[in-house]
């Protein structure tokens, strides 16, 4: 018995290497097969850059891409802050009052069910372009907040809620004390995917903007280099909005992890 | 169902009785009769088991003693404090689940219940921390209760239920999910308590020898339907210790409460 722990413990740190360790070995040697590919078959960039090139335009247009990553950026940080804040009071209002869901869902699935790429072009004719891409993150990205909070506040411990009843908890108290904290695992998760969401939406309402607006988005960058042939461009615009994916995805894990790390199972450790 | 029938007004002649139900019947929303017609006294101070098989409406009593749910015809009346009086101050509830918050340390799921009736931050985590001592829990104040075994978050339940100092402690089947040897020292540990505190008891359970051990009364009920089978009084050398349990005066009321037991099973084919 006393000499398993320290075994398994080293079998899982190993195991814990490798799942970082091999994602990164098949991706450098997924850019050398690209990079010796492109150099043998001498491949112009405007037909496929090799990766060097793409980091080397990455550098030289720096000065232009990281506004638009900027701008991207903040357009992404709005819409998920309205969707957050959408999603959340209107959960909040949903489970106050039947009649209000019952008026209001059928609406939220409808938007939800229709393709934002379609959208994009109406709100482009009814809104300044500006709000228009704020508004097409909000619409990708309130969804899934709204129905895992209304989850969530639906999953109450029957006991809980009859313990609250019993001392006598007013409704303000049973909901920032009881469906609050009870919620907020489900809120969480529907903040993570409205993170990656939110990003979608923007970068689509980008697009269909196209050249007629004065945007300056990573998504605008992409369709412009595509125009003048400027492919290296597109991949470095390309590299930035996945990474900026990854990072939005990684920062809104960890918040969850922080917030949840003490209680609840999804965040503990599989042994305890 | 309209307050006056739950009043704490209390009749003269009364002001012994801690509980009383007058014809309490309780009926689902599809009909079938759960509970009653029920008649119970409890005296202020008696340790009290409701003994039955499952789904005797033994719960539904405790509920409709707590007004979580109103009675479908008859009176439930409790003695309260006199003056002002919050809401379920009154009563402790101790849940069959320890119905803990996950979320929070054990010293604030203690503290609750006064959270709830307004009582200041600093005195609520005094009592809290009081209520955590006499249920031999001081050391794990600021613990979660996912740390905690089975048996320590029935503790911290308990403490829950005694934070408020309640004259009635209800108790649904407390210990039901818990090993033996935890289930007789908190068994130990409610008796001294009971015996310390003076409150009154009203303990659901399945097991005869828990209800025997534990109780002064032993009422026992007829499956669904629920009705009162026979009222069993337990008389035996106070303060009960481990001794009681091995007596022969304790497996003869054994005998006596499973044989009025009995006939509450003999029309269900499985057990």
């Amino acid at each position: 018995m006393s000499a398993q722990p320290p075994i398994a413990a080293k079998r899982s740190g190993a195991q814990r290497a490798m799942r970082f360790v091999l994602p990164i070995i098949v991706f450098a040697a997924g850019l050398l097969a690209w990079e010796l590919m492109v150099r043998i078959k001498d491949i112009p960039p405007y037909v496929l850059p090799a990766p060097s090139v793409i980091v080397l335009t990455l550098i030289r247009d720096w000065a232009v891409l990281s506004q638009s990553l900027a701008t991207t950026l903040l357009t992404t940080l709005e819409g998920f802050v309205a969707a957050s804040i959408g999603g959340i009071a209107l959960a909040l209002l949903f489970n106050q009052s039947k009649w209000v869901e019952y008026s209001l869902f059928p609406y939220a699935i409808v938007l939800q069910v229709t393709p934002v790429i379609a959208i994009a072009p109406l709100l482009l004719i009814y809104l300044e372009q500006q709000t228009a891409v704020v508004v097409c993150a909000f619409i990708v990205a309130f969804f899934p907040v709204l129905s895992n909070t209304t989850l969530g506040l639906n999953s109450v411990d029957r006991n809980l809620a009859g313990l609250f009843q019993l001392y006598g908890a007013s409704k303000p108290q049973t909901l920032r004390f009881l469906k609050l904290p009870a919620a907020l695992p489900y809120i969480l998760g529907g903040l993570r995917i409205a993170g990656g969401l939110s990003l979608i939406g923007a970068v689509v309402a980008e697009i269909a903007a196209g050249t007629a607006g004065a945007g300056s988005g990573l998504a605008y960058r992409i369709a412009e280099s595509g125009y003048r042939l400027n492919i290296p461009r597109m991949f470095a615009a390309l590299l930035l909005l996945s990474l900026a994916g990854i990072v939005i995805y990684g920062v809104l894990a960890l918040v969850s992890h922080l917030i949840l790390r003490r209680w609840h199972e999804s965040a503990l450790g599989k042994e305890s | 169902m309209s307050a006056a029938q739950t009043s704490s007004t209390v009749e003269a002649g009364l002001t012994h009785l801690a509980v009383s139900l007058r014809g309490v019947t309780k009926a689902y929303d599809n009909g079938v009769m759960a509970l009653g017609p029920l008649d119970l006294a409890v005296r202020k101070g008696e340790f009290i088991s409701l003994l039955g098989p499952s789904g005797c409406g033994k719960s539904t009593a405790l509920r409709l003693i707590a007004e979580l749910t109103p009675p479908s015809s008859g009176i439930v009346r409790l003695a309260r404090h006199e003056g002002p009086v919050q809401p379920g101050h009154g009563i402790g509830f101790v849940f069959q689940e320890p119905t803990l918050m996950p979320w929070t340390s054990v010293r604030e799921n203690v503290r609750l219940p006064l959270k709830l009736g307004g009582v200041s931050k600093a005195e609520g985590r005094a009592r809290a921390d009081r209520a955590l001592a006499s249920v031999g829990l001081a050391d794990f104040a600021d613990a979660y209760p996912r740390e905690l075994s089975g048996g320590m978050k029935m503790r911290v339940s308990l403490a829950r239920a005694l934070v408020t100092d309640p004259d009635i402690l209800l108790m649904d089947e407390p210990f039901a999910a818990l090993d033996e040897v935890t289930r007789f020292r908190l068994n130990n540990d409610l008796l001294a308590l009971w015996r310390s505190l003076g409150k009154t008891v009203i303990f659901v359970t399945h097991s005869v020898f828990e209800s025997v051990y534990l109780s002064q009364r032993v009422v026992v009920m007829t499956a669904r339907p629920g009705r009162i089978q026979a009222d069993i009084r337990i008389e035996t050398v106070e303060p009960r210790g481990e001794e009681f349990r091995t007596s022969a005066a304790y497996s003869d009321y054994c005998r006596r409460v499973s044989a009025a037991l009995a006939p509450s099973y003999s029309g269900q084919s499985t057990l």
